[in-house]
């Protein structure tokens, strides 16, 4: 099962290594992972989607909380939430595809942010299976490039972490 | 206020937090500490002469008085040595500062001279680690250290401290007290799970208290003793607990797992309720985990919630400090109002059961003519001791001998590498603990590989005039791994038979220390007897039967009651 986790830790150096490590070392799985700072500057958060059943996230987590730079961790998939991902895509649009690709942007209301004779760079925001389903149906017309964010994700209505 | 410089910082912080001796070894980035130690001359170091043996004698010093142990090590090479004993330490739960000297910060990252990345090195194995970039930050790095190694779960922590910041000057303003946001560890037990466990007790036909190295870390076995006796419940101790129940008590049923005794295995596979406290039901104690004491119900007291539901599923998992947690559960026993002797006489058919398992198959060994048995050295040791030595054991057949035929009565008396099962760790953690308590006689229990891993800290015995006692049982083997080649590997004995071990008698002689040795079993007394009189450092070394094997034994990977005896 996928569990996305939203970590708040302490802006110390080698904290992000003392998580990734601690993954690497038990042999947990990271899927993806997205660091930015927060309001409060002495913190960073952390989104972590990774996967496995339900004794192997009690001891993520767990182990999560007993790094000393760890503040807190929760299990944001356990709720109602919302999680988003951003894609930077490179496509092919020469002139027998360049109509196409842009009526597909349509449709999934993707921003062009980019434009070259011979590509669009495509910007797609949102759930992962959004992501999903506009590379699929890229795919074909030739995705040259590809950069994800990797997913962040926020719990709904009044639950802050 | 005046300023002082991070070397000066370190030497107040030592004197502030109770430290009395560090065990070390200089180098160039770790010069300006030594100097600032000796001429301020109020804390003892002691010289080793391996930095692995600093370490581990910090640890051994940690585990006999209780108090934090402290090692430092110059850059580079210093540092990497200490790599060993931080990861003993951790695996075992020890509370231990090791101060590493690092290149000054303008170079950290330049590949200069001995310059190592020990922060990232022992990230997984420390509790907590630091990389001093700032002066300003020391005074607080200092006490967050100490704090960090000896509260909640205990472990090492590293401070890693660059050259120039020994050099650079601050205000030094020691906290007082300390509060991290992020490191809140659980002390105070839930009083609901109190109740819980309290209710499976009372209910419990087959109860078994399972205890380990928590109960000493906690200096709980006042409390574990007394809920034990009042519920009249047998007691069995993974190699880190043996020691925080009398072994001796008929209560007791010894060590459980691989080479646990059959009446714990057998005990343990019956029981309807496990309680168990500050014990990490380690692979070495469950075997197979699907067969692991089937029809119990489990209690799990542990101040670290990551030990609970790792391995086995719970019934009612208590995170706290397990001195309170038996201190409160002994408060609800007696709440309840039924005298020791209604839960005694309750016990009655479990104990029957127990007892005929004890006498089915008690700890043994076969006695040949001519040839010494190391449990015949061990038991002896034992007797002329009376079981009140300290005894720190290297790794292997002798560490299982003496968990097997040494009863231990007190907690910190026996000192054994169990987490990380470190050959070499016993004689520098027999140092640690003379140096804690210059009047106990202190033991090391060794096999002949093992003892040659820091054979060199002979010098620093002798530097520091330590009585220390070195116990070898030779069987000119890596005897526990011949074990298993022996029964697994079709006696292919690839890589554990010496042709060469060094003369120990001359060996201890040529460090100034003096030695004797038995080769036959009725030399053993009298080898024992000279030995343990000896005034200063002494080793004695036994000859013993060269294929000797420790059982029971549960073969790796089986169910405990698949136990091959003796
Ligand atoms: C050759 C060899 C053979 C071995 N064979 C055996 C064997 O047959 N049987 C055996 O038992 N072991 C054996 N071991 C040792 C084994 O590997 C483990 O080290 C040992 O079983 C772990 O002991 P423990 O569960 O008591 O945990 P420890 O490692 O002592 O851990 C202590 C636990 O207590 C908790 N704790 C710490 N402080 C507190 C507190 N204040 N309050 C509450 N909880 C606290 C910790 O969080 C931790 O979970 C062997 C080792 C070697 C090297
Ligand atoms: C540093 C280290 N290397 C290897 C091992 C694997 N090992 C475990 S027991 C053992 C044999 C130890 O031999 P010895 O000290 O003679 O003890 P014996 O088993 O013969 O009593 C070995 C090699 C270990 N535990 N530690
Ligand atoms: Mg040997």
């Amino acid at each position: 099962m996928k569990h996305t986790l939203s970590v708040l830790v302490e802006n110390e150096p080698g904290a992000l290594s003392r998580i990734t490590g601690l993954f690497s070392g038990r042999g947990f799985n990271i899927e993806s992972l997205c660091v930015a700072p927060t309001l409060d500057k002495t913190m960073s958060h952390l989104t972590l989607v990774t996967n496995g059943d339900e004794a192997i996230i009690e001891q993520i987590i767990k182990q999560l909380n007993r790094l000393v730079d760890v503040y807190k961790v929760v299990d944001v998939s356990e709720g109602e939430f919302v999680e988003r991902e951003m894609a930077l895509i490179k496509v092919r649009a020469e002139d027998e595809t360049r109509a196409e690709v842009l009526r597909m942007c349509d449709i999934f209301r993707c921003k062009v942010v980019d434009v070259s004779p011979k590509t669009y760079t495509i910007e797609v925001t949102g759930p992962e299976s959004k992501l999903r389903a506009v590379t699929e149906l890229l795919n074909p017309l030739g995705i040259k490039e590809i950069t994800r964010t990797g997913t962040i994700a926020i719990q709904r209505e009044k639950k802050t972490i | 206020m005046t300023k002082i410089p991070g070397k000066q910082m370190v030497v107040e912080a030592f004197k502030k937090e109770g430290v009395d001796i560090v065990f070390g070894f200089p180098g160039g980035a770790i010069i300006d500490v030594y100097d600032a130690l000796e001429k301020d001359g109020s804390i003892k170091h002691v010289l080793v002469r391996h930095e692995q043996g600093a370490a581990h004698a910090a640890d051994g010093y940690a585990r006999a008085s209780g108090k934090v142990g402290v090692c430092i090590a110059t850059s580079g090479p210093g540092a990497t040595n200490t790599v060993t004993g931080i990861a003993t330490a951790y695996m075992d739960s020890i509370p231990m500062v090791v101060l590493t000297g690092q290149v000054p910060t303008g170079l950290i990252g330049n590949d200069a001279f001995q310059e190592v990345d020990i922060v990232g090195i022992t990230r997984p194995c420390t509790k907590h680690n630091y990389l001093v970039k700032d002066v300003k930050d020391l005074p607080r790095i200092l006490k967050e250290a100490f704090y960090l190694a000896r509260s909640g779960r205990p472990g090492p922590v590293l401070i890693d401290l660059p050259k120039d910041v020994q050099n650079a000057r601050a205000e030094f303003k020691y906290p007082e007290k300390i509060k991290l946001r992020s490191y809140n560890p659980v002390v105070e037990p839930h009083g609901k799970q109190i109740e819980r466990a309290f209710k499976l007790i009372e209910r419990a036909k087959q109860p078994v208290i399972y205890a380990g190295g928590g109960v000493i870390i906690a200096n709980a076995h006042k409390e574990l003793t007394k809920l034990a006796e009042y519920i009249h419940a047998p007691v069995t101790m993974t190699l880190m607990g043996l020691g925080c129940f009398p072994g001796t008590s008929e209560l007791s049923l010894g060590m459980l797992g691989m080479h646990g005794t059959y009446c714990a295995n057998m005990a343990m596979a019956n029981t309807d309720l496990i309680i168990a406290v500050g014990a990490r039901f380690d692979d070495r104690v469950t075997g197979k985990i699907e067969a692991f004491a089937p029809n119990a119900s489990i209690i799990h007291i542990d101040i670290d919630p990551t030990s609970i539901q790792k391995n086995v599923r719970v019934d009612v998992p208590i995170v706290g400090d397990c001195r309170r947690a038996l201190k409160k559960l002994v408060k609800a026993v007696e709440a309840d109002g039924r005298p020791p002797e209604v839960w005694k006489e309750r016990a009655q058919p479990w104990f029957d059961q127990i007892n005929a398992w004890k006498k089915r198959h008690p700890l043994t060994y076969k006695e040949e003519p001519g040839v010494i048995k190391p449990q015949q050295v061990i038991e002896k040791l034992y007797e002329l001791t009376k079981g009140k030595a300290i005894i720190t054991t290297e790794v292997g057949q002798n560490q299982m001998w003496t968990a097997q035929f040494y009863k231990f009565d007190e907690p910190r008396t026996l000192l054994t590498s169990g987490g990380l099962g470190t050959m070499g760790y016993g004689f520098p953690a027999a140092i640690g603990a003379q140096m804690a308590f210059p009047d106990k006689l202190v033991v090391d229990v060794a096999g002949d590989g093992s003892i040659q891993m820091n054979i060199q800290e002979m010098a620093t015995a002798m530097e520091q005039r330590l009585p220390v006692k070195i116990v070898i049982l030779n069987n000119q083997f890596l005897g526990m791994v011949r074990q298993w080649q022996e029964l697994f590997y079709n006696k292919v004995y690839a890589a554990t038979e010496f042709s060469v071990t060094p003369d120990f008698v001359k060996l201890a002689e040529a460090y100034g220390a003096k030695g004797f040795r038995a080769t036959k079993p009725e030399e053993v007394d009298e080898t024992l007897k000279k030995g343990l009189e000896t005034e200063g450092l002494a080793i004695m070394e036994f000859a013993i039967a060269r294929e000797e094997g420790v059982f029971p034994m549960v073969p790796a990977g089986k169910a405990t009651t698949e136990m091959l005896l003796v």
